[in-house]
């Protein structure tokens, strides 16, 4: 595993970003809590010198935040470049009611926040080839570039380093009536309500089934990936989704100001929104707009006081650097631990209401599938890959029939677990091809394999270790129901038909019914190893690939697990399994073949197998040799 | 269509700055692939690099002593910062990584603002470095070609100690298995330090060296980090080479596109950039599976 991949490993340990909690009991209470919080500002907070236009900005903050909060704080991607969205949005806006002659403002709002999600679509679409480092570097310096052309080429029509001055005042009409929101409440009062929509928006993004599969990239994008979601289509979709809200955001900025300050592209203004998003606390929605109103309202402080009003920027960006080190979680996270409880991402609304007894009625689903007879279920011809001078998989052919439990065996280096990597479309092979049911798969990819009925569990736990067994199994249920891709971003959990009764299903096969609401990281190994096979289960696969299975168990978990395996089997899927426990290999499996030095050694039953002197020369060595 | 020898003479230009900012990006990326932390304060490095080198400069009238201060207290910087915050993000999540070095070159950029003020100001040419160099029909500025010289030079010293001593050896089979060589006895945590520092200080000395040729201001900082990131995801993270070559690179784009159009150079960069991560999305030099 590379070492970005292991520090998001180990980011997801230290912090749950899902709700396991009681939240389900008010579903609505964020909110409710936001409704109460924004109609009471006005009276409470002018007490300590925050005034309308104060609170203004901290609304129009708090909104570019919270596109953002969905793709840093939920899905992991850490954007240096959302001042472009922000900016876009807001001079297109501004443009549009000055020089465009656009009388309204829905009209351009809405244009001027389009434009910034086009620029999300083809920003996006570079940026997130890479990940990690790569991709926030990449945005920083995608949010120069449109910096520079906002300032340069396109000054004609931007202002350059003039802004556009004179966005006139907003003007709100119901037909019938119509009236100017002039500066001061009433400007607060549009504005809330337009961050109250994006709350309730963003809310109802984070508990949807595309809200989830979210979750599941930042937790572990390369098991996201395998278990069926097109993880490329959700980082981008997502990645539009924060443009969106930026470019909106930053039209709202220029009505505010009546002037679209050409400072929103700047390099300060994604980081302003990164160090705000921080302070409040990522993957809480709330975090960016109690950020905002900390950072706007500490400027605002330190502005009066004489000796300090130079150093502002130093004051906040020290205080930033200790948070960081001593509040990682920021100001909601912390709040949250405190109350041991989330106020953030709840998946839990299938928690406990389909519990046990119903469960075990509905046996887990299997992906349909045409067996032509004489056909093998999966195939592989000549599958060979070289690492440079290296052949670690040499030419190997290899059948296994519609049903059966087939072996994969061989001493240490055998190169099982790359051939094992190729079948399931996980690394690209040198040569050769696979074929699944006598179609030719060789180029698809682990997701598209998976969409088809082939899913491999791991050698190493792939587990989303924050997440419940619940929800870890929610995901491969989720991309069996949906497919590779929905953007159904706007629909509850539960509105995924049969998913709760597909994860009863696989949580009863995996023998793990009474842990279902039990955090990853708080299993025994056996468990997790258990839950590792329920998750390539889950996906409704007809063809499983099982890589050590029995790796690191007990004897009592070993037995365990070979019953349960039997079991699987007798389901009706096809198996393959990689092993060196050889006496459960010869148990369980029909036909065994084995691996040496990369190539194909010899294929038989168990007791062929047993007797081979081949077999034998290969695991001990050929006596005559020494 | 603009003459020849203009055309030489900002391909020269260009590769100057691109030599300096090879520098700053090896420092970049030997810091990342030895620790796995991408340092956000390493532009800021440069900025302390380039402002005690001048007062020092001004206040001794040596620029000889000047490079050499900036550069040690680069590296005594580099080092506290190691030692006080950076060694505790070692096993945080990379993007905790970002935010707290980020926080730190926004600190250290404000710190400058404090003590020298936020106006530009511009470092005199050392009277070594006056005067013009005639190449063919070309004129040239003396300095440039010397500044060309000492960055090729400290890229060369750099490369010698990361790749042909004890030290470099322990930090490339640390960068592979840092547990590993802790067991063989080897206290890779000092050797990490060690890269930290030689990170810093060639960042510092860069600050320094350029700083007749660029104006100073705090914000300087940020934009050449902006620069020697582009240079890293050209050149591909992690890659010594990748340095060299995407600083070259990124110079000749900047200095050439800018005879056409200044205001375009920093687009055209940009999308030479898009290009590279659609087509090699680790960089040219870049090793599959090292980011």
């Amino acid at each position: 595993m590379s070492r970005l991949a292991a520090e998001v490993v180990k980011e997801q340990r230290s912090s749950s970003r899902l709700g396991r909690g009681r939240v389900g009991a008010l579903p609505y209470l964020p909110e409710i809590l936001v409704a109460i919080g924004l109609a009471i500002a006005p009276v409470v907070l002018p007490m300590v010198g925050a005034g309308p236009d104060l609170l203004g900005r901290v609304l129009i903050w708090g909104l570019f935040g919270l596109g953002f909060d969905l793709l840093f704080g939920y899905t992991g991607l850490l954007s240096f470049g959302q001042a472009a969205f922000f900016g876009t949005g807001g001079i297109v806006a501004a443009w549009l009611l000055t020089a465009g002659g656009f009388l309204s403002i829905l009209p351009a709002l809405l244009v001027g926040t389009a434009v910034a999600g086009v620029l999300g679509v083809v920003i996006g679409y570079v940026a997130l080839r890479s990940s990690g480092i790569y991709f926030a570097m990449s945005t920083l310096a995608f949010g120069e570039m449109i910096f520079f052309l906002e300032n340069g080429p396109l000054r004609d029509w931007t202002g350059g380093e003039n802004g556009i001055a004179g966005v006139p005042m907003p003007m709100v009409s119901f037909g019938f009536v119509s009236f100017d929101v002039t500066h001061g409440w009433p400007m607060y009062a549009m504005l809330a309500a337009f961050f109250f929509i994006g709350f309730v928006i963003a809310r109802r993004i984070v508990r949807s089934p595309f809200g989830a599969v979210l979750v599941a990239i930042r937790g572990n994008p390369t098991r996201a990936a395998a278990l069926g979601h097109h993880i490329q289509h959700y980082k981008l979709a997502v990645f539009v989704i924060a443009a969106l809200y930026a470019g909106l955001a930053g039209g709202l900025l220029g009505l505010l100001q009546n002037y679209m300050p050409p400072d929103a592209f700047t390099i300060d203004t994604s980081a302003q929104l990164l160090i705000q998003t921080v302070i409040g606390g990522v993957g809480t929605l709330f975090g960016p707009l109690i950020g905002a109103g900390v950072w706007l309202w500490l400027f605002d402080v330190l502005q009066q006081v004489p000796m300090v009003a130079d150093y502002w920027k130093l004051i906040l960006g020290l205080i930033f650097v200790i948070l960081v080190v001593v509040l990682p979680r920021g100001i909601c996270g912390g709040l949250a631990a405190l109350w041991r409880r989330r106020v953030s991402l709840t998946l839990d609304s299938t928690t406990s209401r389909a519990a046990g007894q119903s469960a075990a009625a509905t046996p887990l689903t299997i992906v349909p599938f045409v067996a032509k007879s004489g056909v093998p279920a999966l195939e592989a011809r000549g599958l060979t890959k070289r690492y440079g001078g290296l052949t670690a998989v040499d030419g190997i052919n290899f059948t296994v029939a519609e049903g059966e439990l087939r072996g994969l065996i061989g001493p240490n280096g055998a190169g099982k677990s790359t051939f094992f990597k190729m079948l399931a479309g996980e690394i690209p092979s040198t040569a050769g091809e696979v074929y699944l049911r006598g179609e030719r798969v060789t180029k698809l990819g682990a997701t598209t394999l998976c969409q088809r009925g082939l899913s491999k569990s791991y050698q190493v736990n792939q587990l989303f270790d924050t997440l419940t067994v619940r929800q870890n199994l929610m995901m491969p249920v989720l991309a069996r129901s949906r497919g590779r891709f929905r953007l159904d971003f706007l629909r509850g959990l539960r509105s995924v038909r049969g998913a709760d009764a597909q994860i009863e299903a696989a949580m009863a096969l995996v023998e793990l019914t009474h842990r279902a609401d039990t955090p990853v990281n708080e299993l025994a190994y056996g468990e997790k190893r258990r839950l590792e096979i329920g998750l390539a289960l889950a996906t409704g696969a007809n063809i499983l690939l099982l890589d050590e299975p029995l790796a690191g168990m007990s004897p009592e978990e070993r037995a365990h697990t070979v019953a349960l395996l039997k079991n699987i089997h007798k389901g009706g899927r096809t198996m393959v399994i990689v092993e060196h426990d050889m006496d459960a290999m010869f148990e369980l499996a029909q036909n065994i073949t084995v691996l040496s030095e990369g190539r194909k050694l010899v294929v038989g039953t168990p007791e062929e197998i047993q007797c081979d002197p081949a077999v034998q020369k290969a695991y001990l060595g050929d006596p005559e040799e020494q | 269509m603009p003459s020849l020898p203009l055309l030489l003479s900002q391909v020269f230009n260009g590769l100057a700055y691109g030599s300096v900012l090879a520098l700053i990006a090896a420092g970049l990326t030997v810091i990342y692939g030895t620790l796995g932390v991408i340092n956000f304060a390493h532009g800021a490095l440069f900025l302390v690099g380039a402002y005690v080198g001048s007062t020092v400069f001004a206040a001794t009238d040596s620029f000889v002593l000047a490079i050499a201060a900036g550069a040690l207290f680069t590296v005594v910087v580099g080092v506290v910062f190691e030692r006080l915050i950076v060694r505790r993000f070692y096993n945080r999540p990379a993007e905790d990584q970002i935010l707290v070095t980020f926080g730190a070159a926004i600190v250290i950029a404000e710190l400058i603002r404090a003590i020298y003020g936020g106006i530009a100001k511009s470092v005199p040419t050392p009277p070594w470095g006056q005067g013009v160099v005639s190449i063919g029909s070309l004129i040239y500025p003396l300095y440039r070609v010397e500044a060309l010289g000492v960055a090729v030079a400290a890229l060369a010293i750099l490369y010698f100690v990361l790749y042909h001593t004890r030290l470099g050896l322990v930090v490339r089979a640390g960068i592979e298995d840092s547990l590993m060589v802790n067991l063989l006895g080897i206290n890779v945590q000092r050797a990490f330090l060690a890269v930290f520092g030689v990170g810093a200080m060639a960042a510092g000395f860069a600050g320094v060296v350029d700083s007749p040729i660029l104006s100073l201001d705090p914000d300087m900082g940020m934009r050449i980090l902006i620069d020697s990131f582009v240079v890293v995801v050209i050149g591909g993270i992690g890659s010594f080479p990748g340095a060299v070559l995407g600083g070259l690179i990124t110079g000749v784009i900047l200095s050439v596109t800018s005879v056409f159009d200044p205001q375009f150079s920093q687009v055209v960069l940009f999308a030479v950039m898009a290009l590279v991560l659609l087509l090699r999305p680790r960089g040219l030099m870049g090793v599959e599976g090292r980011a």
